[in-house]
Protein backbone atom coordinates (compact mmCIF):
# COMPACT_ATOMS: atom_id res chain seq x y z
CA UNK A 1 0.00 0.00 0.00
CA UNK A 2 1.28 3.39 -0.61
CA UNK A 3 2.74 5.17 2.74
CA UNK A 4 0.91 8.23 1.71
CA UNK A 5 -2.33 6.93 2.18
CA UNK A 6 -1.56 4.32 5.18
CA UNK A 7 -4.09 4.05 8.23
CA UNK A 8 -6.87 5.36 7.40
CA UNK A 9 -7.91 2.93 4.71
CA UNK A 10 -11.00 0.81 5.20
CA UNK A 11 -10.08 -2.47 5.08
CA UNK A 12 -11.86 -5.12 3.16
CA UNK A 13 -12.37 -8.68 5.08
CA UNK A 14 -14.00 -11.55 2.79
CA UNK A 15 -16.72 -11.91 4.96
CA UNK A 16 -17.75 -8.39 3.88
CA UNK A 17 -17.69 -8.67 0.58
CA UNK A 18 -19.65 -11.94 0.81
CA UNK A 19 -22.20 -9.80 2.66
CA UNK A 20 -22.54 -7.73 -0.22
CA UNK A 21 -22.97 -10.46 -2.97
CA UNK A 22 -26.19 -11.68 -1.34
CA UNK A 23 -27.64 -8.51 -2.68
CA UNK A 24 -26.24 -9.23 -6.09
CA UNK A 25 -27.64 -12.57 -5.66
CA UNK A 26 -31.34 -10.94 -3.99
CA UNK A 27 -31.53 -9.23 -7.46
CA UNK A 28 -30.70 -12.47 -9.58
CA UNK A 29 -33.61 -14.42 -7.42
CA UNK A 30 -35.96 -11.16 -8.38
CA UNK A 31 -35.38 -11.18 -11.80
CA UNK A 32 -35.92 -14.58 -11.74
CA UNK A 33 -38.91 -14.53 -9.40
CA UNK A 34 -40.12 -11.99 -12.54
CA UNK A 35 -39.00 -14.27 -15.59
CA UNK A 36 -37.24 -11.28 -17.11
CA UNK A 37 -35.07 -14.23 -18.83
CA UNK A 38 -31.65 -12.36 -17.56
CA UNK A 39 -31.17 -14.25 -14.76
CA UNK A 40 -28.71 -16.45 -16.20
CA UNK A 41 -27.03 -13.88 -18.12
CA UNK A 42 -26.76 -12.08 -15.27
CA UNK A 43 -25.63 -14.68 -13.14
CA UNK A 44 -22.72 -15.56 -15.50
CA UNK A 45 -21.61 -12.03 -16.09
CA UNK A 46 -21.61 -11.34 -12.28
CA UNK A 47 -19.21 -14.48 -12.05
CA UNK A 48 -16.91 -13.76 -14.57
CA UNK A 49 -16.34 -9.95 -13.00
CA UNK A 50 -16.01 -11.44 -9.64
CA UNK A 51 -13.37 -13.96 -11.02
CA UNK A 52 -11.85 -11.77 -13.59
CA UNK A 53 -11.08 -8.92 -10.79
CA UNK A 54 -9.37 -11.96 -8.53
CA UNK A 55 -7.22 -12.86 -10.99
CA UNK A 56 -6.18 -9.31 -12.22
CA UNK A 57 -5.40 -8.47 -8.20
CA UNK A 58 -3.15 -11.61 -8.11
CA UNK A 59 -1.62 -10.24 -11.68
CA UNK A 60 -1.20 -6.90 -11.10
CA UNK A 61 0.01 -7.74 -7.60
CA UNK A 62 2.78 -9.85 -9.08
CA UNK A 63 3.47 -7.36 -11.91
CA UNK A 64 4.01 -4.76 -9.64
CA UNK A 65 6.88 -6.89 -7.83
CA UNK A 66 8.54 -7.43 -11.06
CA UNK A 67 8.45 -3.80 -12.62
CA UNK A 68 9.73 -4.86 -15.72
CA UNK A 69 9.59 -3.44 -18.73
CA UNK A 70 9.15 -6.15 -21.33
CA UNK A 71 6.22 -7.79 -18.75
CA UNK A 72 4.93 -4.28 -18.74
CA UNK A 73 4.75 -3.72 -22.12
CA UNK A 74 3.71 -7.29 -23.18
CA UNK A 75 0.52 -6.39 -20.45
CA UNK A 76 -0.28 -3.22 -22.38
CA UNK A 77 -0.01 -5.21 -25.78
CA UNK A 78 -2.72 -7.97 -24.64
CA UNK A 79 -4.86 -5.08 -23.14
CA UNK A 80 -4.61 -3.51 -26.38
CA UNK A 81 -5.38 -6.97 -28.32
CA UNK A 82 -8.19 -7.69 -26.20
CA UNK A 83 -9.45 -3.77 -26.79
CA UNK A 84 -8.89 -4.23 -30.65
CA UNK A 85 -11.22 -7.75 -30.74
CA UNK A 86 -13.86 -5.89 -28.19
CA UNK A 87 -14.39 -3.04 -30.77
CA UNK A 88 -14.70 -5.37 -34.26
CA UNK A 89 -17.20 -7.36 -32.37
CA UNK A 90 -19.03 -4.71 -31.64
CA UNK A 91 -19.48 -3.90 -35.25
CA UNK A 92 -22.61 -4.53 -36.81
CA UNK A 93 -20.70 -4.09 -40.28
CA UNK A 94 -17.46 -4.80 -40.08
CA UNK A 95 -14.84 -4.04 -42.43
CA UNK A 96 -13.42 -6.93 -44.44
CA UNK A 97 -10.14 -8.65 -44.50
CA UNK A 98 -9.69 -8.12 -40.89
CA UNK A 99 -9.41 -4.31 -41.64
CA UNK A 100 -11.32 -3.39 -38.88
CA UNK A 101 -9.55 -5.11 -35.91
CA UNK A 102 -6.54 -3.65 -37.77
CA UNK A 103 -7.99 0.30 -37.88
CA UNK A 104 -9.32 -0.34 -34.43
CA UNK A 105 -6.24 -1.80 -32.58
CA UNK A 106 -4.16 0.53 -34.21
CA UNK A 107 -5.71 3.96 -33.67
CA UNK A 108 -6.34 2.76 -29.89
CA UNK A 109 -2.35 2.19 -29.64
CA UNK A 110 -1.47 5.37 -31.26
CA UNK A 111 -3.89 7.44 -28.67
CA UNK A 112 -3.82 5.81 -25.90
CA UNK A 113 -0.02 4.96 -25.87
CA UNK A 114 0.87 8.49 -26.97
CA UNK A 115 -1.25 10.09 -24.09
CA UNK A 116 0.06 7.90 -21.49
CA UNK A 117 3.67 8.13 -22.26
CA UNK A 118 3.23 11.74 -22.23
CA UNK A 119 1.35 11.57 -18.81
CA UNK A 120 4.12 9.46 -17.52
CA UNK A 121 7.27 11.24 -18.11
CA UNK A 122 5.53 14.59 -17.02
CA UNK A 123 2.21 14.95 -14.54
CA UNK A 124 2.50 11.72 -13.00
CA UNK A 125 6.81 11.66 -13.07
CA UNK A 126 6.86 7.66 -12.44
CA UNK A 127 10.52 6.58 -11.97
CA UNK A 128 11.08 4.21 -13.79
CA UNK A 129 8.43 6.11 -16.03
CA UNK A 130 7.16 2.76 -17.33
CA UNK A 131 6.69 1.33 -13.55
CA UNK A 132 3.45 -0.95 -14.01
CA UNK A 133 1.62 0.30 -10.87
CA UNK A 134 1.39 3.76 -12.53
CA UNK A 135 1.55 2.21 -16.40
CA UNK A 136 -1.38 -0.41 -15.80
CA UNK A 137 -4.23 0.78 -14.12
CA UNK A 138 -3.65 4.64 -15.83
CA UNK A 139 -3.60 2.87 -19.54
CA UNK A 140 -6.65 0.43 -18.32
CA UNK A 141 -8.53 3.48 -17.75
CA UNK A 142 -7.59 5.51 -20.85
CA UNK A 143 -8.00 2.25 -23.08
CA UNK A 144 -11.48 1.05 -22.05
CA UNK A 145 -12.94 5.12 -23.01
CA UNK A 146 -10.97 4.64 -25.62
CA UNK A 147 -12.94 1.76 -26.85
CA UNK A 148 -15.63 2.44 -26.41
CA UNK A 149 -15.99 6.18 -28.55
CA UNK A 150 -13.75 4.06 -31.41
CA UNK A 151 -16.41 0.99 -30.92
CA UNK A 152 -19.70 3.72 -31.11
CA UNK A 153 -17.45 5.75 -33.87
CA UNK A 154 -17.21 2.77 -36.29
CA UNK A 155 -20.43 1.48 -36.36
CA UNK A 156 -22.14 4.66 -36.71
CA UNK A 157 -19.74 5.72 -39.91
CA UNK A 158 -20.92 1.75 -41.63
CA UNK A 159 -24.60 1.99 -40.78
CA UNK A 160 -24.58 6.27 -41.75
CA UNK A 161 -22.76 4.61 -45.40
CA UNK A 162 -25.43 2.14 -45.92
CA UNK A 163 -28.41 4.47 -45.70
CA UNK A 164 -26.62 7.39 -46.93
CA UNK A 165 -25.28 6.04 -50.41
CA UNK A 166 -27.39 7.42 -52.65
CA UNK A 167 -26.77 10.46 -51.24
CA UNK A 168 -23.25 10.14 -51.18
CA UNK A 169 -22.88 9.00 -54.54
CA UNK A 170 -24.87 11.79 -55.66
CA UNK A 171 -22.13 13.92 -54.51
CA UNK A 172 -19.69 12.02 -55.72
CA UNK A 173 -21.33 12.08 -59.55
CA UNK A 174 -21.15 15.97 -59.25
CA UNK A 175 -17.72 16.40 -58.92
CA UNK A 176 -17.01 15.91 -55.20
CA UNK A 177 -14.05 14.43 -53.75
CA UNK A 178 -14.64 11.27 -51.07
CA UNK A 179 -13.80 13.76 -48.38
CA UNK A 180 -16.80 16.22 -49.46
CA UNK A 181 -19.07 13.94 -50.02
CA UNK A 182 -18.83 12.02 -46.53
CA UNK A 183 -18.70 15.13 -44.39
CA UNK A 184 -21.98 14.98 -43.61
CA UNK A 185 -21.61 10.67 -42.73
CA UNK A 186 -18.42 11.82 -41.13
CA UNK A 187 -19.47 14.42 -38.98
CA UNK A 188 -22.48 12.11 -37.81
CA UNK A 189 -19.90 9.13 -36.67
CA UNK A 190 -17.80 11.56 -34.96
CA UNK A 191 -20.62 12.80 -32.94
CA UNK A 192 -21.78 9.60 -31.82
CA UNK A 193 -18.02 8.76 -31.02
CA UNK A 194 -17.70 12.01 -28.74
CA UNK A 195 -20.95 11.24 -26.89
CA UNK A 196 -19.95 8.71 -24.05
CA UNK A 197 -16.99 11.07 -23.10
CA UNK A 198 -18.33 14.41 -23.57
CA UNK A 199 -21.53 13.18 -21.18
CA UNK A 200 -18.99 11.84 -18.88
CA UNK A 201 -17.30 15.20 -18.60
CA UNK A 202 -20.28 17.26 -18.12
CA UNK A 203 -22.19 15.01 -15.34
CA UNK A 204 -18.75 13.90 -13.65
CA UNK A 205 -18.65 15.39 -9.95
CA UNK A 206 -23.05 15.92 -10.22
CA UNK A 207 -24.70 12.90 -10.90
CA UNK A 208 -21.61 10.45 -10.52
CA UNK A 209 -18.63 10.40 -8.78
CA UNK A 210 -16.04 8.64 -10.36
CA UNK A 211 -15.11 4.64 -9.02
CA UNK A 212 -12.06 6.03 -9.02
CA UNK A 213 -12.22 8.96 -6.91
CA UNK A 214 -14.45 7.21 -4.47
CA UNK A 215 -11.99 4.37 -4.44
CA UNK A 216 -8.77 6.59 -3.87
CA UNK A 217 -11.33 8.17 -1.04
CA UNK A 218 -12.83 4.96 0.99
CA UNK A 219 -8.79 3.79 0.15
CA UNK A 220 -8.21 7.04 2.74
CA UNK A 221 -6.80 9.76 0.36
CA UNK A 222 -8.06 13.67 0.64
CA UNK A 223 -10.99 14.16 -1.53
CA UNK A 224 -9.18 17.02 -2.83
CA UNK A 225 -6.50 15.08 -3.59
CA UNK A 226 -8.90 12.66 -5.09
CA UNK A 227 -10.18 15.22 -7.45
CA UNK A 228 -6.75 15.99 -8.76
CA UNK A 229 -6.32 13.25 -10.14
CA UNK A 230 -9.45 12.36 -11.17
CA UNK A 231 -8.86 15.63 -13.46
CA UNK A 232 -5.80 14.06 -14.69
CA UNK A 233 -7.44 10.89 -15.55
CA UNK A 234 -10.33 12.89 -17.02
CA UNK A 235 -7.97 14.94 -19.24
CA UNK A 236 -6.11 12.27 -20.42
CA UNK A 237 -8.85 9.91 -20.88
CA UNK A 238 -10.78 13.16 -23.00
CA UNK A 239 -7.52 13.47 -24.87
CA UNK A 240 -6.75 9.36 -25.69
CA UNK A 241 -10.83 8.90 -26.88
CA UNK A 242 -10.61 12.28 -29.19
CA UNK A 243 -7.65 11.31 -31.18
CA UNK A 244 -8.65 7.87 -31.30
CA UNK A 245 -12.21 8.26 -32.30
CA UNK A 246 -11.04 10.97 -35.13
CA UNK A 247 -8.45 9.01 -36.72
CA UNK A 248 -10.45 5.63 -36.46
CA UNK A 249 -13.22 6.97 -38.32
CA UNK A 250 -11.27 8.53 -40.77
CA UNK A 251 -9.17 5.99 -41.56
CA UNK A 252 -12.49 3.77 -41.56
CA UNK A 253 -13.72 6.21 -43.87
CA UNK A 254 -10.58 6.22 -46.15
CA UNK A 255 -10.56 2.53 -46.62
CA UNK A 256 -14.19 2.19 -47.67
CA UNK A 257 -13.52 4.34 -50.35
CA UNK A 258 -10.86 4.81 -52.91
CA UNK A 259 -8.24 6.62 -55.11
CA UNK A 260 -10.59 7.31 -58.06
CA UNK A 261 -12.90 9.02 -55.27
CA UNK A 262 -15.57 5.99 -55.48
CA UNK A 263 -17.68 4.64 -52.56
CA UNK A 264 -16.52 1.36 -51.93
CA UNK A 265 -19.46 -0.30 -50.00
CA UNK A 266 -18.38 -3.96 -51.36
CA UNK A 267 -15.47 -3.43 -48.53
CA UNK A 268 -17.77 -3.74 -45.79
CA UNK A 269 -19.11 -7.57 -44.51
CA UNK A 270 -22.64 -7.78 -45.01
CA UNK B 1 -15.11 10.98 -88.87
CA UNK B 2 -13.73 13.20 -86.08
CA UNK B 3 -12.74 11.51 -82.67
CA UNK B 4 -15.37 10.59 -80.76
CA UNK B 5 -16.65 12.31 -78.01
CA UNK B 6 -16.62 9.63 -76.02
CA UNK B 7 -15.34 6.09 -76.49
CA UNK B 8 -14.56 2.92 -74.04
CA UNK B 9 -12.60 0.30 -75.36
CA UNK B 10 -12.25 -3.21 -73.35
CA UNK B 11 -14.35 -2.08 -70.26
CA UNK B 12 -15.40 -4.70 -68.32
CA UNK B 13 -16.08 -6.46 -64.78
CA UNK B 14 -16.00 -10.03 -64.60
CA UNK B 15 -18.74 -12.33 -64.65
CA UNK B 16 -20.90 -8.80 -64.85
CA UNK B 17 -20.12 -6.71 -67.81
CA UNK B 18 -18.35 -6.63 -71.50
CA UNK B 19 -18.31 -4.19 -73.51
CA UNK B 20 -15.76 -4.47 -76.43
CA UNK B 21 -16.49 -0.90 -78.07
CA UNK B 22 -18.83 1.86 -77.48
CA UNK B 23 -18.45 5.02 -79.70
CA UNK B 24 -20.56 8.30 -79.10
CA UNK B 25 -20.50 11.08 -81.49
CA UNK B 26 -20.65 14.43 -80.21
CA UNK B 27 -24.86 15.90 -81.24
CA UNK B 28 -25.78 11.93 -81.08
CA UNK B 29 -27.82 9.87 -78.73
CA UNK B 30 -27.41 6.58 -78.29
CA UNK B 31 -30.41 4.67 -76.91
CA UNK B 32 -29.22 1.45 -74.67
CA UNK B 33 -32.31 -1.45 -74.03
CA UNK B 34 -31.58 -4.45 -72.62
CA UNK B 35 -34.27 -6.48 -69.99
CA UNK B 36 -33.81 -6.14 -66.25
CA UNK B 37 -30.50 -7.31 -64.81
CA UNK B 38 -28.41 -6.92 -67.86
CA UNK B 39 -26.12 -4.70 -66.56
CA UNK B 40 -27.62 -1.48 -67.99
CA UNK B 41 -27.04 0.50 -64.88
CA UNK B 42 -23.61 -0.98 -64.38
CA UNK B 43 -22.72 -0.08 -67.87
CA UNK B 44 -23.28 3.30 -67.17
CA UNK B 45 -21.55 3.08 -63.39
CA UNK B 46 -18.63 1.65 -64.99
CA UNK B 47 -17.97 4.74 -67.38
CA UNK B 48 -18.75 6.80 -64.77
CA UNK B 49 -15.96 5.32 -63.00
CA UNK B 50 -18.51 4.63 -59.72
CA UNK B 51 -17.41 1.04 -59.81
CA UNK B 52 -13.57 -0.18 -60.65
CA UNK B 53 -13.97 -1.78 -63.94
CA UNK B 54 -11.21 -2.83 -66.57
CA UNK B 55 -10.60 -0.75 -69.50
CA UNK B 56 -10.35 2.52 -70.74
CA UNK B 57 -12.58 5.04 -71.65
CA UNK B 58 -11.99 8.72 -73.12
CA UNK B 59 -13.49 12.00 -73.77
CA UNK B 60 -12.40 13.58 -76.84
CA UNK B 61 -9.58 11.35 -76.95
CA UNK B 62 -8.54 12.34 -73.22
CA UNK B 63 -8.02 9.06 -71.11
CA UNK B 64 -9.73 8.78 -67.94
CA UNK B 65 -7.29 7.17 -66.06
CA UNK B 66 -5.13 10.52 -66.77
CA UNK B 67 -7.61 12.84 -64.73
CA UNK B 68 -8.72 13.02 -61.40
CA UNK B 69 -12.14 11.00 -61.33
CA UNK B 70 -13.75 14.24 -59.90
CA UNK B 71 -13.24 16.18 -62.67
CA UNK B 72 -14.18 13.34 -64.81
CA UNK B 73 -17.46 13.02 -63.49
CA UNK B 74 -17.95 16.78 -63.81
CA UNK B 75 -17.42 16.65 -67.72
CA UNK B 76 -19.95 12.95 -67.66
CA UNK B 77 -22.83 13.06 -65.86
CA UNK B 78 -24.31 9.96 -64.62
CA UNK B 79 -28.26 10.83 -63.33
CA UNK B 80 -29.11 7.54 -61.90
CA UNK B 81 -32.45 5.72 -61.79
CA UNK B 82 -33.24 6.87 -58.22
CA UNK B 83 -31.80 10.13 -57.46
CA UNK B 84 -29.97 10.97 -54.29
CA UNK B 85 -30.02 13.71 -51.92
CA UNK B 86 -28.03 14.55 -48.93
CA UNK B 87 -29.78 17.79 -47.40
CA UNK B 88 -33.47 18.72 -46.10
CA UNK B 89 -33.83 21.40 -49.05
CA UNK B 90 -33.90 21.08 -52.52
CA UNK B 91 -32.09 24.75 -52.93
CA UNK B 92 -28.62 23.08 -51.01
CA UNK B 93 -28.38 20.38 -53.40
CA UNK B 94 -27.51 23.15 -56.39
CA UNK B 95 -24.58 25.37 -56.44
CA UNK B 96 -26.97 28.34 -57.55
CA UNK B 97 -30.03 27.69 -56.51
CA UNK B 98 -31.39 31.18 -58.07
CA UNK B 99 -30.10 30.43 -61.30
CA UNK B 100 -31.55 26.90 -61.11
CA UNK B 101 -34.93 28.50 -60.08
CA UNK B 102 -35.19 30.17 -63.58
CA UNK B 103 -35.15 26.54 -65.12
CA UNK B 104 -37.90 24.56 -62.90
CA UNK B 105 -41.19 26.57 -65.12
CA UNK B 106 -39.29 24.42 -68.48
CA UNK B 107 -39.48 21.57 -66.42
CA UNK B 108 -42.80 21.64 -65.81
CA UNK B 109 -41.82 22.38 -61.83
CA UNK B 110 -43.61 24.91 -59.41
CA UNK B 111 -41.12 28.25 -59.08
CA UNK B 112 -40.84 27.94 -55.54
CA UNK B 113 -39.39 24.80 -55.59
CA UNK B 114 -35.79 25.13 -54.42
CA UNK B 115 -37.53 26.40 -50.95
CA UNK B 116 -39.13 22.91 -50.25
CA UNK B 117 -38.36 20.48 -47.92
CA UNK B 118 -36.90 17.57 -49.61
CA UNK B 119 -39.92 15.48 -47.98
CA UNK B 120 -42.21 17.06 -49.90
CA UNK B 121 -41.18 15.64 -53.57
CA UNK B 122 -42.60 13.05 -55.75
CA UNK B 123 -40.31 10.66 -57.49
CA UNK B 124 -41.34 12.45 -60.61
CA UNK B 125 -40.12 15.93 -59.20
CA UNK B 126 -37.27 14.42 -57.38
CA UNK B 127 -36.25 12.74 -60.91
CA UNK B 128 -36.84 16.24 -63.04
CA UNK B 129 -34.53 18.12 -59.83
CA UNK B 130 -32.04 15.27 -59.97
CA UNK B 131 -31.47 16.15 -64.13
CA UNK B 132 -31.70 19.65 -64.04
CA UNK B 133 -28.85 19.38 -60.81
CA UNK B 134 -26.57 17.87 -63.26
CA UNK B 135 -27.27 19.91 -66.61
CA UNK B 136 -26.47 23.12 -64.62
CA UNK B 137 -22.92 21.87 -64.31
CA UNK B 138 -22.20 21.87 -67.75
CA UNK B 139 -21.15 18.13 -68.80
CA UNK B 140 -20.07 17.10 -72.21
CA UNK B 141 -21.98 13.66 -72.17
CA UNK B 142 -25.30 12.47 -70.32
CA UNK B 143 -25.58 9.31 -68.93
CA UNK B 144 -29.32 8.71 -68.11
CA UNK B 145 -31.49 5.72 -66.28
CA UNK B 146 -34.46 5.91 -67.37
CA UNK B 147 -35.30 9.75 -66.98
CA UNK B 148 -38.50 9.79 -67.51
CA UNK B 149 -40.49 6.79 -66.20
CA UNK B 150 -42.31 8.56 -62.92
CA UNK B 151 -43.26 11.63 -65.40
CA UNK B 152 -46.71 12.32 -66.65
CA UNK B 153 -46.74 12.90 -70.88
CA UNK B 154 -46.29 16.83 -70.58
CA UNK B 155 -43.17 16.37 -68.37
CA UNK B 156 -42.03 13.90 -70.37
CA UNK B 157 -42.50 15.87 -73.58
CA UNK B 158 -40.17 19.09 -71.37
CA UNK B 159 -37.52 16.54 -70.27
CA UNK B 160 -37.15 15.10 -73.95
CA UNK B 161 -37.16 18.89 -75.35
CA UNK B 162 -34.16 19.78 -73.01
CA UNK B 163 -32.28 16.67 -74.33
CA UNK B 164 -32.69 17.13 -77.87
CA UNK B 165 -31.38 21.31 -76.85
CA UNK B 166 -28.44 19.43 -74.92
CA UNK B 167 -27.36 17.43 -78.14
CA UNK B 168 -28.21 20.02 -80.61
CA UNK B 169 -25.54 22.19 -78.47
CA UNK B 170 -23.08 19.70 -79.54
CA UNK B 171 -23.54 17.18 -75.98
CA UNK B 172 -23.83 13.68 -76.32
CA UNK B 173 -26.37 11.03 -74.43
CA UNK B 174 -26.48 7.75 -73.70
CA UNK B 175 -30.29 7.02 -72.63
CA UNK B 176 -30.84 3.68 -70.99
CA UNK B 177 -34.99 3.11 -71.35
CA UNK B 178 -37.25 0.67 -71.48
CA UNK B 179 -39.54 2.78 -73.91
CA UNK B 180 -39.14 1.96 -77.36
CA UNK B 181 -41.32 5.14 -78.54
CA UNK B 182 -38.82 7.11 -76.41
CA UNK B 183 -35.82 5.39 -77.78
CA UNK B 184 -37.29 5.74 -81.59
CA UNK B 185 -38.05 9.80 -80.73
CA UNK B 186 -34.66 10.74 -79.66
CA UNK B 187 -31.93 7.82 -80.42
CA UNK B 188 -29.50 8.60 -83.17
CA UNK B 189 -28.12 5.26 -82.08
CA UNK B 190 -29.66 1.96 -80.59
CA UNK B 191 -27.72 -1.05 -78.93
CA UNK B 192 -28.74 -3.67 -76.65
CA UNK B 193 -26.93 -5.07 -73.84
CA UNK B 194 -27.77 -8.77 -72.87
CA UNK B 195 -26.42 -10.52 -69.72
CA UNK B 196 -23.64 -7.81 -69.38
CA UNK B 197 -22.97 -7.77 -73.39
CA UNK B 198 -23.28 -5.08 -75.19
CA UNK B 199 -24.31 -6.21 -78.76
CA UNK B 200 -23.46 -4.85 -81.89
CA UNK B 201 -25.26 -2.04 -83.68
CA UNK B 202 -28.96 -2.35 -84.65
CA UNK B 203 -30.41 0.18 -87.32
CA UNK B 204 -31.92 3.22 -85.20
Amino acid sequence: MNPELGGQAVSLGWLDLAIASTLLLASAALALALQLGITRSFLIAAARMTIQLLLIGQILTWLFAQASLWLTLACGAVMLLVAGYEVTSRQERQLTSGWSFLLGTGTMTLSSTLVLFLALTTQIGADPWYDPRYAIPLFGMILGNAMTGIALGLNSLTARLESDARGIEAQLLLGATRWQALRPSLRHALRSGFMPIVNSMAATGLVALPGMMTGQILAGAAPTQAVKYQLLVMFLIASATSLGVVAAVLASAWRVTDHRDRLRLDRLRS
Amino acid sequence: MAAPLLEARGLSRPGLLQVAHLSLQAGELLAISGPSGAGKSLLLRALVDLDPAEGEVFLSSLARSAQAAPAWRRQVAYVPAESGWWESDVGSHFSDPKAAAAWLPRLHLSEGAMDWSLQRLSTGERQRLALLRALLAKPKVLLLDEPTSALDDAAEAAVETLLSEFISAGGGIILVTHDTSQAARLATRSRRLEAGRLLDETPA
